[in-house]
C-alpha cells in the first residue's frame, strides 16, 4: 500500500494531479446542479404566482 | 434535426439521457482510475509519472473538443438564430475552461519531474494558455452584456474568431520545435503507446466525454429555465405597468 502511495517517488506530482482534476470537475458539477435546482424552483414559483393572479377573485369581473 | 432542437422536446429528451450519461461517467471514471492507477505498468522511462497522462491527455482532448463544440454551436446560433444552439455554446464554455485548466495544471505537474521545469513558453503550452483565456473572455462577454441577444451575438463571434487557435494547438507540436512531445495516440500509423496504458487512457477519455455530456445537459436545462424566468418577469413588469404583455416566452415546457 505504501508503495502504491509513493508512486515510485513521484507521489508529490501524481496525487496532486488527480486531486486537482477531481476538485475542479466535482466543483463544476455541484455548481451546475445547484444552479439548475435554483432555476427550477424559481420558475415553478413564478408559474404558480401567475396562475394565482389569473384566477378570478371574489367580486372580480 | 430540428425536431430535437425544440426546447420542450429537449427538456424531455435530456431528462431521459441525463441519468445514463451521469451513470456512465461514474462507472467509466471508477474503471479508469482503478485501471490507470492500480494495474497499468509504470513507463520504462517516465516511471509512475506516466499516470498523470490519464487525466492530462483526456482533459486536453476535451479542452479542444469543448471549444470546437462551442464554435459549431455559435455558428449555428448566428446563422439559424436557434435558441438551443445559443444555450449549448454558453453551457459548454465553463466546462471547456475547467478541462483546459486541468490540462495546464497537470501538464505543469508532469513537466517538473520530466522536463525539469513547471512551464516553458513553447508553442503547445502557450497556445493552450491562449485557449484558456479565450474561454474566460467568452464567459466574461456573456456577463458583461445584459441583453442576452446582443451578448449571444458578440460571444458567438468571439468563439468563431478564437477557433483559429484550435488547429494551432493540434499542429503546434509538428510546426514548431516544442518541448512537448508530438501526438502519440491520434497518428496515421497507429498509436505509439503500448496497449497496457492505451486502454486505461481511452477509458478515461470516454469518462471525461460522458462527464461533459452530463454537465452540458444540466447547464442547458438551467439556461432554458433562466430564459423562461426572465421572460416571465418581463411580462409581469409589463402587466403591472399597464402595457400589453409580450408573448410570455418563446420557450415553453417542463422545468
Amino acid at each position: 500500500m505504501s508503495e502504491f502511495l509513493a508512486m515510485g517517488g513521484y507521489a508529490a506530482f501524481v496525487w496532486p494531479s488527480y486531486l486537482i482534476a477531481a476538485i475542479v470537475m466535482l466543483g463544476l458539477l455541484v455548481v451546475s446542479v445547484r444552479t439548475w435546482r435554483d432555476s427550477k424552483s424559481t420558475l415553478e414559483k413564478l408559474q404558480d404566482g401567475r396562475r394565482d393572479r389569473r384566477r378570478p377573485r371574489d367580486g372580480a369581473t | 434535426m430540428h425536431r430535437f432542437a425544440n426546447p420542450t422536446r429537449f427538456m424531455r429528451l435530456s431528462a431521459r439521457i441525463l441519468p445514463w450519461a451521469a451513470g456512465l461517467a461514474l462507472v467509466l471514471t471508477l474503471a479508469g482510475l482503478v485501471w490507470g492507477l492500480g494495474y497499468a505498468p509504470p513507463d520504462y522511462q517516465q516511471g509512475d509519472t506516466v499516470r498523470i497522462m490519464f487525466v492530462h491527455v483526456p482533459a486536453a482532448w476535451m479542452a479542444m473538443f469543448s471549444y470546437t463544440f462551442m464554435a459549431v454551436a455559435s455558428a449555428t446560433a448566428l446563422i439559424w438564430k436557434h435558441p438551443l444552439a445559443d444555450f449549448s455554446a454558453k453551457a459548454a464554455a465553463p466546462i471547456g475552461a475547467c478541462f483546459t485548466f486541468i490540462a495546464l495544471v497537470t501538464g505543469s505537474l508532469w513537466g517538473q519531474p520530466m522536463w525539469g521545469t513547471w512551464w516553458v513558453w513553447d508553442a503547445r503550452l502557450t497556445s493552450v494558455l491562449v485557449l484558456f483565456f479565450l474561454y474566460l473572455g467568452y464567459m466574461a462577454l456573456w456577463q458583461a452584456i445584459e441583453d442576452p441577444q446582443k451578448a449571444s451575438r458578440a460571444a458567438a463571434i468571439l468563439a468563431l474568431v478564437g477557433f483559429v487557435n484550435v488547429p494551432i494547438i493540434k499542429f503546434s507540436v509538428d510546426w514548431w520545435y516544442t518541448l512537448h512531445q508530438p501526438a502519440s495516440v491520434l497518428r496515421l500509423d497507429g498509436p505509439a503507446i503500448h496497449p497496457s496504458i492505451l486502454w486505461p487512457l481511452l477509458v478515461m477519455a470516454l469518462a471525461f466525454k460522458a462527464y461533459f455530456v452530463t454537465v452540458l445537459l444540466v447547464r442547458i436545462r438551467s439556461e432554458i429555465n433562466l430564459r423562461k424566468i426572465r421572460a416571465m418577469q418581463q411580462a409581469r413588469i409589463a402587466e403591472e405597468v399597464g402595457f400589453a404583455a409580450p408573448p410570455a416566452a418563446e420557450i415553453t415546457g417542463r422545468t
